[in-house]
C-alpha cells in the first residue's frame, strides 16, 4: 500500500510532468487539444458523430500506408521522404495496367499491386542512388525530383499506348483521362471486406487490417538483423559502420522500401477513393504524409511504428472532422483547408528548426 | 618605438606560383546550362513556327513583368542562404498592400507607389520573421523557406478569407464575398492596371513594339543597386558570411544579423516585384497568384546559369529571357510535333521542376566532393 | 633587447569544472622577442593561448584567476575583439581564410576602409563603398613586412597551402598596433621548406619589434628561432630558459619528466615472444584528417599489451581507425599470416579484432538506445549472435530474453553503474559509458582488442578501473591489446612495450621503464638513444 502511494506521488511530481510534456511535445499537445475542441464543438452543434468517426476511420486506412512510407527513411536518417510521388506514380501505373485488362475484385487490386512493386523497387533504387549523392539536401532534392517525375508522367499519361475505352479520352482516343473511375473494378474492395457497424460507426475492417498488417510487419522487421542495422545507421552511422554494417546499403534499402510502400499506398488510396487520379494529382501527396509522421512524434532522427500509427490517426481525424465542423460553426466558411495548411506545414517547420540533440 | 625597417631581402621564392587558372572547360561548364536552354528555345521557336513579331512582343512583356522578381533572389544567394523559396512571402506582402489600395480606391501611379510604400513595413516584418526561422535551420534553409512559404500561405488565407469581415472590420461588397466574410477569389486591378508600364513615354515605340519604359527603368535601377550593393561594406560582409559562416564570425561579423538583413531586403524586393507583376497583368487571384512565384523565379534564374551559391544580374536577366521564351513556344511546339498541346505544357513544367531538381542535386554533389577533397589536403 | 615587457601573465590559474588545467603561471614577453611555449598534449598550451586571446570558451567556463598585464596595466580580455584592440593577434592552426576571396579581401576582412556615398549618408556607414585602392595599399604594405611578393588580387583558393599561412599572418600585422602575435602550432601543416620560410618571416617580424608567442612541439624549430623557451607540464610552468643556456635534450626531459608509479601487474603463464607475431602492419597509410598515418610498420606480439603514444596530430590515432576500416587505408595488414582486406570494417571484425574508439559518443555509442542494445548490436550484425529462428525459414528475430540475460551478466561483471539494461546510455557517466564500449567490444570475443584513448574525459577513479579492466582482459582471456593514448603515464603503467608515433611513422619502441629523456626525445621526433623490441 505504502509502495503504491509513493509511486503515485512520484508520477504526479513536477519533474515527471515536465518529462511527460517534453516527451509529448508542445505541438502534439496543441493538436490534441484542437482535436478535442472540434469534437466538443461537434457535440454541441448536435452533429452526427458516427458519420464523422466513420469518415475518419476511412481516411486513416486510406492514408495509413503513405504515412508508413515515411518510416524507413526516417529510421535510417535519410530524412522525410518528400519524393513520395515517385513511388506514388508507380502505384498509379500498376493501377492503370490492371485496369487496361479489365481485372476486377481482389484480382484487380493485387494485380495492380504486383505490377507496381517491381517498378517501385527499380525506381526506388535509382532514387536512392541519387539521394546518396546529395546527402544533406535529400529533402529539397526529393521534393523537386518528385515534382519532376509527376510532370514527366503527365506526358506519359498523354502518350502511353493504353487502349481500354473506359480509360482514354472519348474524343481523339489518345491519352488517358484525368480521373479514372474504379467503380467497375475494385473500388472500396478493402473497405467493404468484413465491414460492420459498431454503435452506428462504419468499420472498414479490410482496410484497417491491411494497414495494421503492414504496421505489424514493419514492427517485426525492426527486430531482424537488417532492421536493427537500419536503426543503427540512422542513430549513429559511425557506430553502424564500425559494427560492420554497410551503411550505404541500408540507406538504399530504406529508400526502396519507402518507395514500395508509397506505391502500395497509392493503390490502397485509389481503391478507397474509388478513382485513380492521374496527371498533377500526386504532386503534393508527400506533404500530408510527412506532417502525419511528425505529428505522431517522429523526428528527423528517430521514428517508430507507434509514431506512424498515432500520427495517421491524429492527423487524418483532424482533417476529416475539421471540414464539417467548421462549416457548421462558421456557416459556410471552410477553414479546414487553411487549418490543414497551417498545421501540416507548421509541424514540418517545427521539425526542421528544432535543435536535435547530437 | 622606431619605425620598423623593412629588410631589403625577400623570401627565396619571389613570386608565388599560382595553381592553374580557369580553363576553357570550366567556363564552358558554367555556360552549359544557358547554352542548352538557348538551343532548346531555338528548336522550340522553329518547331512552333510563331510569328516573330508576336514572339518578340510577348518576350518584352514577360521580361518587364518578371525580371524584378527574379533579381530579388540574388542577395540571399550572396549571403549563402541559397535560393530564397520564401520569396512568396514577399509576394504576399505586396498583394496585401494592393488589397489595401484597392479598398481605398486609390489608383494610377500614386496608387501604385502607395502600394509600394505600404508593402515595405509588411515585407520587412515578414522578412524578419522568415530570417529568424531560417537562422534556426542553418544548412537546410531552402527546404525550410519552401515550407515556410506554404505555412505563410495558410496564414495569409486565414487573414483574408476568415478574419476579414470578422475580426478585421471591413465592408466592401465589390471586393468581399456575399456572406460578408472574406475576400473574393479575384481582384480587379483596373485602377493600377499598367500604372507603371505606361508611366513614362508610353507613346514612344521601338519600331512596332510597345515598351514599358518605366518598368524597365525600375529593373535597371535594381540592377544598379545590386551591383553597388556588392561593393559596400555590408555587401562584403554578406559575401563573407555566404562563403564561410564560421570564418566570418571569427572576423567579428554578426552572422545571424547579416543573414536576417539579406532575407529582409529580398522580401521587400519580392513584394515590389509582385506589384510590378500584378500591375502588368491587371487582375489577380487573391489566393493563388503568389503560389507559383517562387518556383518560376527560381527556375528562371537557374536556367540563366545561376547556382545555389552563385548568382549574378546576368543570370537573372538571361534566365527570364530563356525561361519565358520556352514558356511561350512550348505549347505550340507540342501541338505541332505531337498534335497534343498539353504535351508542351507538361513539358514546360517538367523542365521547370527538373531544372530545379538538377541544380539542387548538382550543388549538393559538388559540396560533398569539395568537402571530401578538402579532407584529403 | 629592452627590459620592460609588452605582455605579462601573473599567477594565472584556470580550472574547468573543478579540474585545474593551469596552475599559477607567470610569464613575460618582451618587445621583439620570440617566446616559444612547448609541452605535451594536455599540458595547458592551448588553454593558455585561448585565455590570452579572450576566446569565449574561457569565459563560458567561469573565467580564470590571476592578471594579464600590458604596459604595466592590468587588462581585461573578455573577447577576441578586445584582444585585437589591445594589439594581440592570433594565427590559427587551421586557416581562417575565405577561399573565394582575394588575398587583399582576406587581409582586410571586416576591417575594410570605405568611402561614404549618397546612399550611406541616409542608410548608415554599412552602405559605404569599399575603398579598393586603400585596401590594396594596406595589403601590399603588410605583405612587404613579411618579405613576401604575392599578387594581392589572387584568389586564396588558388594559393599553395604553405602561402595561405602568410596571408593569415599578413592580416594580423595589418591590424593597427599589432604588438603580440600568437602562433598556434603554425608549422603543423607545413612542409619542411615552407616551415623554414615561416621561421624566417617570424624573425623579420621580431626585428620590427613585434613579439611572438610560438607554440610548437618541434624542438628543432624552437632551437632555430626562439629567444626564450617556456616549458609547460601538467598545467604548470616548469621552467623558462633562454636558448643559449639550454639544449634539445634538456627541453625534452623537462616536457615529459614525471615519476611513474608502475604497480605490480599480474604475471602471465606465457610471456609474449618476438617470434610469435599475431599482427603485422606493413607500410600502412591512413587518410584520417588530422591524424594521418604515412607508411607505418609495426609488429604486435601475441598476448601483449602494446601501447601507442605520440603527440596529437602525429597519426597515432589513425592506426586503429585505419586497420578497423573506418578511414581509408592502404598498405598491408597481416593477421596470423593472412592478409586482411582493408577498408572493410566487416573484414576486420571477422578477423577477430574489436575496436573501442577514441570518439566515444561519436563512434562508440548509440546514445539514445539502451545499454543492452549498445552492447549486443555489433555482435548481432557482425556475428549473428542473439537471434532466434522463426516459423519462416531464413527469418531470424532478436532474442530479447538472451539479450537481457547477457546484458545483466556483463553489467555485473564489469560493474556498470546503471538502473538496468534498458537505461539509455546518454544518462550514464563517462566512465560507465566507456565500460559499455568495452562490453560492446568484449562481446565480440576478440583476439585483438584495439583501444583508443580509453580514459579520456572520465574521472580519476574510473580511469583506474578501466585500466584494470584492460589488464584483466589481457591476463584472463589472453586478448592481445593495442592501446593508443595521449597520456604516456598510463601507457607506461600497463603496457609491455610502447611504440611512439611521429609524423605518421613509428619513431621507435620503448620499454615502459625507459628514461624520461628517451620518451621526450622520441615524441618530438629526435633520434632515440636506444631501441628495444
Amino acid at each position: 500500500m505504502e509502495l503504491n502511494m509513493s509511486k503515485v506521488k512520484s508520477i504526479c511530481s513536477p519533474s515527471h510532468l515536465r518529462n511527460f510534456y517534453e516527451k509529448f511535445g508542445l505541438p502534439r499537445l496543441i493538436i490534441c487539444l484542437f482535436l478535442l475542441g472540434l469534437f466538443i464543438l461537434a457535440f454541441i452543434m448536435k452533429m452526427d458523430l458516427t458519420i464523422l468517426l466513420s469518415a475518419s476511420l476511412d481516411r486513416i486506412g486510406m492514408n495509413g500506408l503513405l504515412v508508413l512510407a515515411m518510416l524507413p527513411t526516417l529510421v535510417t536518417g535519410v530524412g522525410l521522404n518528400f519524393g513520395l510521388p515517385v513511388g506514388f506514380v508507380c502505384g498509379l501505373v500498376g493501377g492503370v495496367i490492371s485496369m487496361e485488362y479489365d481485372l476486377t475484385g481482389f484480382t484487380g487490386l493485387f494485380t495492380a499491386m504486383l505490377c507496381a512493386l517491381p517498378l517501385a523497387l527499380l525506381t526506388g533504387y535509382l532514387y536512392a542512388a541519387l539521394l546518396e549523392r546529395v546527402r544533406g539536401q535529400e529533402m529539397m532534392v526529393g521534393t523537386y525530383v518528385g515534382f519532376a517525375v509527376v510532370a514527366g508522367m503527365c506526358i506519359f499519361w498523354l502518350t502511353a499506348p493504353f487502349k481500354n475505352p473506359s480509360m482514354v479520352w472519348a474524343i481523339g482516343g489518345k491519352g488517358l483521362r484525368v480521373t479514372l473511375t474504379l467503380y467497375e473494378h475494385y473500388s472500396k474492395i478493402l473497405n467493404n471486406f468484413l465491414a460492420f457497424k459498431l454503435f452506428g460507426v462504419n468499420i472498414p475492417t479490410g482496410l484497417l487490417l491491411f494497414f495494421g498488417f503492414f504496421c505489424w510487419l514493419a514492427h517485426l522487421f525492426f527486430r531482424t538483423r537488417t532492421g536493427m542495422a537500419m536503426v543503427a545507421t540512422g542513430a549513429n552511422p559511425m557506430y553502424a559502420m564500425s559494427s560492420g554494417i554497410n551503411v550505404r546499403r541500408m540507406r538504399y534499402i530504406s529508400v526502396m522500401m519507402s518507395n514500395a510502400l508509397a506505391a502500395l499506398g497509392a493503390v490502397v488510396y485509389a481503391q478507397s477513393y474509388g478513382f485513380l487520379q492521374l496527371y498533377t494529382a500526386p504532386l503534393y501527396m508527400a506533404f500530408p504524409a510527412v506532417a502525419a509522421a511528425l505529428i505522431g512524434g517522429a523526428t528527423l532522427k528517430k521514428a517508430t511504428v507507434g509514431h506512424i500509427i498515432i500520427g495517421a490517426v491524429l492527423f487524418q481525424t483532424l482533417l476529416t472532422i475539421a471540414l464539417p465542423v467548421t462549416q457548421t460553426v462558421l456557416q459556410g466558411t471552410d477553414i479546414s483547408e487553411i487549418a490543414r495548411m497551417i498545421i501540416s506545414n507548421g509541424m514540418i517547420l517545427y521539425a526542421l528548426t528544432r535543435n536535435e540533440r547530437g | 618605438m622606431n619605425e620598423p625597417k623593412i629588410a631589403p631581402q625577400t623570401l627565396s621564392e619571389k613570386t608565388v606560383k599560382l595553381k592553374e587558372g580557369k580553363n576553357l572547360e570550366l567556363i564552358l561548364g558554367e555556360l552549359s546550362v544557358p547554352l542548352f536552354f538557348t538551343a532548346l528555345c531555338l528548336l522550340g521557336i522553329i518547331a512552333a513556327g510563331l510569328n516573330p513579331r508576336f514572339l518578340v512582343n510577348e518576350i518584352i512583356t514577360r521580361l518587364a513583368r518578371n525580371s524584378f522578381l527574379v533579381l530579388s533572389l540574388i542577395i540571399p544567394v550572396i549571403a549563402g542562404l541559397g535560393l530564397n523559396f520564401g520569396i512568396v512571402i514577399g509576394a504576399m506582402s505586396g498583394q496585401a498592400a494592393l488589397i489595401i489600395i484597392t479598398h481605398l480606391e486609390i489608383g494610377g501611379l500614386p496608387g501604385f507607389f502607395l502600394a509600394a510604400l505600404i508593402s515595405v513595413p509588411f515585407s520587412l516584418i515578414a522578412g524578419y520573421l522568415t530570417g529568424l526561422v531560417l537562422n534556426r535551420a542553418k544548412g537546410r534553409e531552402m527546404v525550410t523557406g519552401y515550407i515556410l512559404g506554404f505555412f505563410a500561405n495558410g496564414v495569409y488565407q486565414l487573414i483574408f478569407l476568415v478574419l476579414v469581415g470578422t475580426l478585421i472590420p471591413m465592408s466592401n461588397p465589390k471586393m468581399m464575398l456575399s456572406s460578408g466574410i472574406g475576400l473574393r477569389n479575384t481582384m480587379d486591378l483596373i485602377a493600377v492596371n499598367k500604372a507603371l508600364d505606361n508611366a513614362l513615354l508610353s507613346s514612344l515605340r521601338l519600331g512596332p513594339f510597345k515598351i514599358p519604359w518605366a518598368t524597365f527603368l525600375a529593373i535597371g535601377l535594381l540592377c544598379l543597386f545590386t551591383a553597388y550593393f556588392t561593393k559596400t561594406k555590408l555587401g562584403q560582409q554578406m559575401r563573407a558570411v555566404g562563403q564561410d559562416m564560421h570564418i566570418a564570425a571569427v572576423s567579428g561579423i554578426n552572422v545571424d544579423r547579416i543573414r536576417l538583413i539579406a532575407i529582409m531586403i529580398s522580401t521587400v524586393l519580392g513584394a515590389w516585384g509582385q506589384l510590378i507583376y500584378l500591375q502588368n497583368i491587371g487582375t489577380f487571384n487573391t489566393y493563388n497568384s503568389h503560389e507559383q512565384v517562387g518556383m518560376f523565379s527560381i527556375a528562371a534564374i537557374l536556367i540563366g546559369g545561376a547556382s545555389i551559391s552563385k548568382a549574378t544580374i546576368w543570370n537573372a536577366l538571361i534566365g527570364v529571357l530563356l525561361f519565358h521564351t520556352l514558356f511561350v513556344v512550348s505549347p505550340l511546339a507540342g501541338q505541332r510535333i505531337l498534335g497534343i498541346p498539353q504535351v508542351g505544357e507538361y513539358f514546360r513544367s517538367f523542365l521547370a521542376y527538373g531544372v530545379i531538381a538538377v541544380a539542387l542535386a548538382l550543388h549538393a554533389w559538388q559540396t560533398k566532393k569539395k568537402a571530401a577533397s578538402r579532407d584529403k589536403e | 633587447m629592452p627590459e620592460f615587457s609588452v605582455l605579462e601573465l601573473k599567477n594565472i590559474t584556470k580550472s574547468y569544472f573543478g579540474n585545474t588545467v593551469l596552475k599559477g603561471i607567470n610569464l613575460s614577453v618582451k618587445p621583439g622577442e620570440i617566446h616559444a611555449i612547448v609541452g605535451e598534449n594536455g599540458a595547458g598550451k592551448s588553454t593558455l593561448m585561448n585565455l590570452i586571446f579572450g576566446m569565449p570558451v574561457i569565459h563560458d567556463t567561469g573565467g580564470f584567476e590571476g592578471d594579464i598585464i600590458m604596459d604595466g596595466q592590468v587588462v581585461k580580455i573578455n573577447s577576441p575583439r578586445q584582444a585585437m584592440e589591445l594589439g594581440i593577434g592570433m594565427v590559427h592552426q587551421e586557416f581562417m581564410l575565405i577561399p573565394g576571396f582575394t588575398v587583399m579581401e582576406n587581409i582586410k576582412l571586416n576591417r575594410e576602409p570605405t568611402k561614404p556615398n549618397l546612399v550611406s549618408k541616409i542608410l548608415g556607414s554599412n552602405m559605404e563603398t569599399l575603398d579598393y585602392a586603400a585596401m590594396r595599399q594596406d595589403s601590399i604594405r603588410a605583405l612587404e613586412k613579411l618579405g613576401l611578393e604575392i599578387d594581392e588580387n589572387a584568389y586564396v583558393s588558388r594559393l599553395p597551402v604553405g602561402y595561405m599561412q602568410f596571408v593569415e599572418i599578413a592580416r594580423e600585422i595589418d591590424k593597427k598596433r599589432a604588438r603580440v602575435i600568437v602562433f598556434d602550432e603554425p608549422t603543423a601543416v607545413l612542409a619542411e621548406s615552407e616551415a623554414n620560410h615561416l621561421i624566417t618571416a617570424m624573425k623579420r617580424l621580431a626585428e620590427q619589434g613585434i613579439s611572438i608567442l610560438f607554440i610548437t612541439h618541434r624542438l628543432d624549430e624552437v632551437m632555430a628561432c626562439s629567444d626564450t623557451i617556456s616549458i609547460l607540464r601538467d598545467g604548470e610552468l616548469v621552467k623558462t630558459l633562454t636558448r643559449e643556456e639550454t639544449s634539445v635534450e634538456e627541453i625534452a626531459e623537462l616536457m615529459v619528466g614525471r615519476k611513474v608509479e608502475r604497480g605490480q601487474l599480474p604475471s602471465r603463464s606465457v610471456e609474449p615472444d618476438d617470434d610469435d607475431i599475431i599482427l603485422e602492419l606493413k607500410d600502412l597509410t591512413v587518410e584520417m584528417p588530422g591524424e594521418r598515418v604515412r607508411g607505418l610498420d609495426l609488429k604486435v606480439r601475441r598476448g601483449e599489451i602494446l601501447g601507442i603514444g605520440g603527440l596529437a596530430g602525429q597519426g597515432k590515432v589513425g592506426i586503429a581507425n585505419g586497420v578497423m576500416g573506418l578511414y581509408p587505408a592502404t598498405g598491408e595488414v597481416i593477421k596470423d599470416g593472412e592478409a586482411l582486406k582493408l577498408n572493410d570494417p566487416k573484414a576486420a571484425l571477422d578477423a577477430k579484432m574489436a575496436f573501442v574508439s577514441e570518439d566515444r559518443r561519436g563512434v562508440g555509442l548509440l546514445l539514445d538506445e539502451s545499454i543492452a542494445v549498445n552492447i549486443v548490436l555489433t555482435s548481432i550484425e557482425a556475428q549473428n549472435k542473439f537471434l532466434r529462428r522463426t516459423i519462416l525459414p531464413g527469418v531470424h528475430l532478436l532474442d530479447q530474453k538472451a539479450v537481457r540475460e547477457y546484458a545483466l551478466k556483463i553489467i555485473k561483471d564489469l560493474d556498470i553503474r546503471c538502473t538496468g539494461p534498458n537505461q539509455p546510455v546518454r544518462r550514464l557517466s563517462g566512465g560507465n559509458q566507456q565500460k559499455v564500449c568495452l562490453a560492446r567490444a568484449f562481446s565480440l570475443e576478440p583476439e585483438i582488442l584495439w583501444v583508443s584513448e580509453p580514459t579520456r574525459g572520465i574521472d580519476i577513479g574510473a580511469k583506474q578501473l578501466v585500466l584494470d579492466l584492460l589488464v584483466h582482459f589481457n591476463r584472463e582471456y589472453g586478448m592481445t591489446i593495442i592501446m593508443t593514448s595521449s597520456e604516456l603515464n598510463e601507457l607506461r603503467r600497463i603496457c609491455d612495450r610502447i611504440a611512439l608515433v611521429y609524423r605518421g611513422k613509428v619513431a621507435g619502441i620503448l620499454k615502459p621503464d625507459a628514461s624520461d629523456l628517451d620518451f621526450g626525445l622520441m615524441i618530438s621526433g629526435k633520434q632515440p638513444v636506444k631501441e628495444v623490441g
